[in-house]
């Protein structure tokens, strides 16, 4: 017990731990142990009592893809005659729901269509901004990387091409678990781990902001989940581009891999070792779209200090089974509840 | 073992539960209030690990729900149906026979048992009841009747409540649940079961249940009109039951579920308010053995979670639960002995399969 006490000594003292103190608290500690100090963190970040939330909606512009990851139940093949790419007019009404809900940005996602090249995604920019006076969070770095070798272009030209047609940030997603052992065996069509970093890396650098997420529970093991934050964190020290980072628990049905799905204390122990871990990332976020209502609330104080997105429309984890659906009311309500003020926020974390 | 404390107030009740002092109903109070969810489940936690140690139990039980007819119409209520209202049911001895059989090859331990008040039921038919369970399971423990229904059976039977529960343990009632109690208070008596017993008559019976020695539960159901304080005077109430008689078992806080009832304008309980309800049972009732995180009502997640805040009970697999869903309970209707088992491994506890009287059964 001597060596859990001096890495919880560590981290009072807002010293930094590595990768095998992180292993040894969270194999180590009970649940609680783990989340007050989380708790702690979280009021250190952010002392004020404020939850924050988005107004969103997540557009899949396609739900073709090339990539054929094995924990997807959302994609489908060419051939397989139920694909679709988004119609401009679908698109619009959607934005225009979105806005008159008072949301704030569309989170764009797609499959990785083999057969889109750049100029797809410059016109779907370009005519949503001529449009509409919304922020585009969009396009994972495995899209990324897609468009980029699919257009022969580098990852710097790339981005920067679809920035100055109108992409402001980058979600996180596609991170899945960024060690390349269990990408090869989850998601061997998708970018290298080490990719789907430069691609954070180059896009921080051109200044878009991103987010960071990692999703965990399919084969996975505990090392590897501290492996793929340490690799986030050196980049964070680098560029501070990420906003936040959003933990979220692998959903198998209608998926080719077999695994009993990751508890609710599992899920509570891994966000709050996040909040312990990343001394340099601004928020956590719960998620609500994984946990169900009840959990995100209780992760409020296990670290987290963001309940994501009202989410008007998702469509990736409803495939996968999971249906719980919160309205705007109901989310402020949790968080009211809890001891907290709901905030309404941009992409960027700044109150609205 | 050293907290840190969020809400430094919570140091004062947490020294008290360090020297072993009682609760005050101003300390109650604070448990509902504070906001340092996670200080108040570390003090929750210190006093379930002293009490459990890393044990989690859980039972291997059936419910039986004998009739869904009920005269009391409590307004907070989805499961009770009129007389000759569509979807009423009575099961006949010969059902009851019938279902306990469908199951007979399960390792079932206890029968919880309970139902409406019926008017077109005899006390025979409650003796004959008891007697069939005992006969096709008679290893099983039989732990049947709110007190809300033996005050009904002894005015079926026209008899003292001391001899009713007399008849009832010759047939073969074991234990009892702790249902029926709702919140003891007159004002919610009044405003949503003033139809059912009162709370002098509950505790008036549940004493005599337990001088006859018989072991029952306690529940409270929160999350409807109550206020914290009358949340905390049932807690106390009970707690000075429990130092006379020593027959309560386990405490069971019931989250209310408003679908179906007179009630839906009320909105579910949030995950903060069971957890504290949980916690708040742990510190407040420090003469009772166990607590329950009863899954059905707060959902399989959260029950899990509540395990670290003074939970060491997760009641049973069920299989065919009722009434809470037709209250819009999102729960399942039962979990398997394997589902239980990898929550509460999945938690950092030990499972412990147990009887009614939390005796470990030896069984797999």
């Amino acid at each position: 017990m001597d060596s859990l006490n001096k890495i919880i000594e560590k981290i009072d003292g807002n010293e930094r731990i590595d990768i095998n103190e992180g292993l040894t608290l969270f194999r180590k500690a009970d649940l609680l142990t783990l989340a007050n100090l989380a708790n702690h963190k979280r009021f250190y970040h952010h002392p004020e009592k404020i939850v924050t939330y988005v107004v969103d909606r997540n557009i899949n512009y396609t739900n073709i893809c090339a990539s054929g990851c094995r924990f997807c139940a959302f994609f489908v093949t060419h051939d397989m005659g139920n694909g679709y790419i988004i119609s401009k007019k679908d698109l619009f009404d959607k934005i225009a729901e979105t806005l008159d809900l008072g949301g704030t940005q569309i989170l764009l996602q797609g499959g990785m269509h083999p057969d889109l090249e750049i100029d797809y995604y410059t016109d779907l920019l370009t005519c949503i901004k001529e449009n509409f006076d919304i922020h585009i969070h969009g396009f994972s770095p495995p899209e990324i990387d897609f468009i980029a070798k699919k257009s022969s272009l580098s990852i710097a030209q790339t981005l920067s091409i679809l920035k100055e047609a109108g992409l402001s940030s980058i979600p996180g997603g596609g991170a899945e678990i960024l060690c390349d052992d269990i990408r090869q065996k989850v998601s061997p069509n998708k970018c290298s781990s080490e990719e789907w970093i430069e691609v954070m890396r180059q896009a921080h650098k051109q200044g878009m902001r991103s987010s960071a997420t990692m999703m965990f529970g399919h084969i996975e093991k505990d090392f590897h989940i501290f492996e793929h934050m340490d690799k986030l964190r050196n980049l964070q020290d680098e560029t501070h581009g990420f906003t936040a980072f959003i933990p979220w628990t692998f959903q198998p049905d209608n998926t080719k891999i077999a695994v009993k799905k990751k508890t609710s204390v599992e899920y509570l122990k891994v966000l709050a070792m996040s909040r312990i871990f990343f001394d340099n990332i601004d928020n956590i976020q719960a998620s609500w779209v994984t946990q169900g209502d009840k959990i995100a609330q209780t992760a409020l104080f296990f670290g987290a200090n963001d309940m994501g997105s009202t989410m008007i429309e998702e469509n990736v984890v409803a495939s996968a089974g999971v249906d719980f659906m919160l309205s705007k009311e109901e989310l402020t309500r949790l968080i009211t509840k809890a001891g907290f003020e709901p905030c309404q926020r941009d992409c960027y974390y700044n109150l609205l | 073992m050293d907290i840190s404390f969020i809400d430094k107030r919570l140091e004062g009740i947490y020294s008290k539960v360090l020297n072993g002092s009682r609760l005050s109903k101003e300390d109650g109070i604070y448990i509902y209030e504070t906001h340092d969810l996670i200080g108040l489940g570390q003090i929750a936690n210190h006093v379930r690990r002293s009490l459990h140690a890393n044990k989690a139990f859980y039972i291997y039980n059936q419910h039986l729900n004998y009739t869904n007819v009920c005269k009391n119409r409590c307004r907070f209520c989805a499961y009770a149906r009129d007389r000759k209202e569509k979807g009423a049911y009575t099961w006949s001895i010969d059902e009851i026979e019938k279902r306990l059989l469908e199951r007979i090859d399960e390792p079932v331990n206890e029968l919880h048992i309970v139902g409406g008040l019926n008017e077109a039921l005899t006390f025979d038919y409650f003796i004959a009841l008891l007697k069939t369970v005992k006969k096709v399971r008679p290893k099983a423990t039989i732990k049947a009747f709110t007190c809300v229904e033996i005050d009904y059976l002894s005015k079926l039977a026209k008899l003292s409540i001391k001899q009713t529960i007399q008849k009832l343990k010759q047939a073969g009632l074991e234990m009892m649940p702790g249902g029926g109690a709702e919140i003891l208070n007159s004002r919610i008596h009044g405003e949503l079961f003033p139809k059912k017993i009162n709370h002098e008559r509950w505790l008036e019976i549940v004493r005599a249940v337990h001088e006859a020695g018989i072991k029952t539960n306690a529940t409270m159901l929160y999350g409807h009109i109550e206020t914290i304080e009358e949340r905390v005077d049932h807690l106390i109430t009970l707690r000075q039951l429990q130092d006379e008689t020593k027959g309560f078992s386990a405490f069971i806080p019931l989250a209310f579920h408003s679908e179906n009832t007179k009630l839906t304008h009320i909105q579910s309980t949030t995950a903060v308010d069971d957890l504290k309800n949980v916690a708040a049972a742990r510190l407040m009732l420090d003469n009772f053995d166990h607590i329950k995180a009863y899954w059905v009502m707060i959902g399989e997640k959260l029950a899990q979670v509540a395990l670290s805040f003074g939970a060491d009970d997760l009641d049973g697999t069920i299989i065919e639960e009722r009434i809470t869903h037709m209250a819009g309970a999102k729960s399942a209707l039962g979990l398997t002995k394997e589902q239980m088992e990898d929550m509460i491994i999945k938690a950092g506890f030990e499972p412990v399969e147990r009887d009614s009287f939390y005796n470990p059964i030896n069984s797999s």
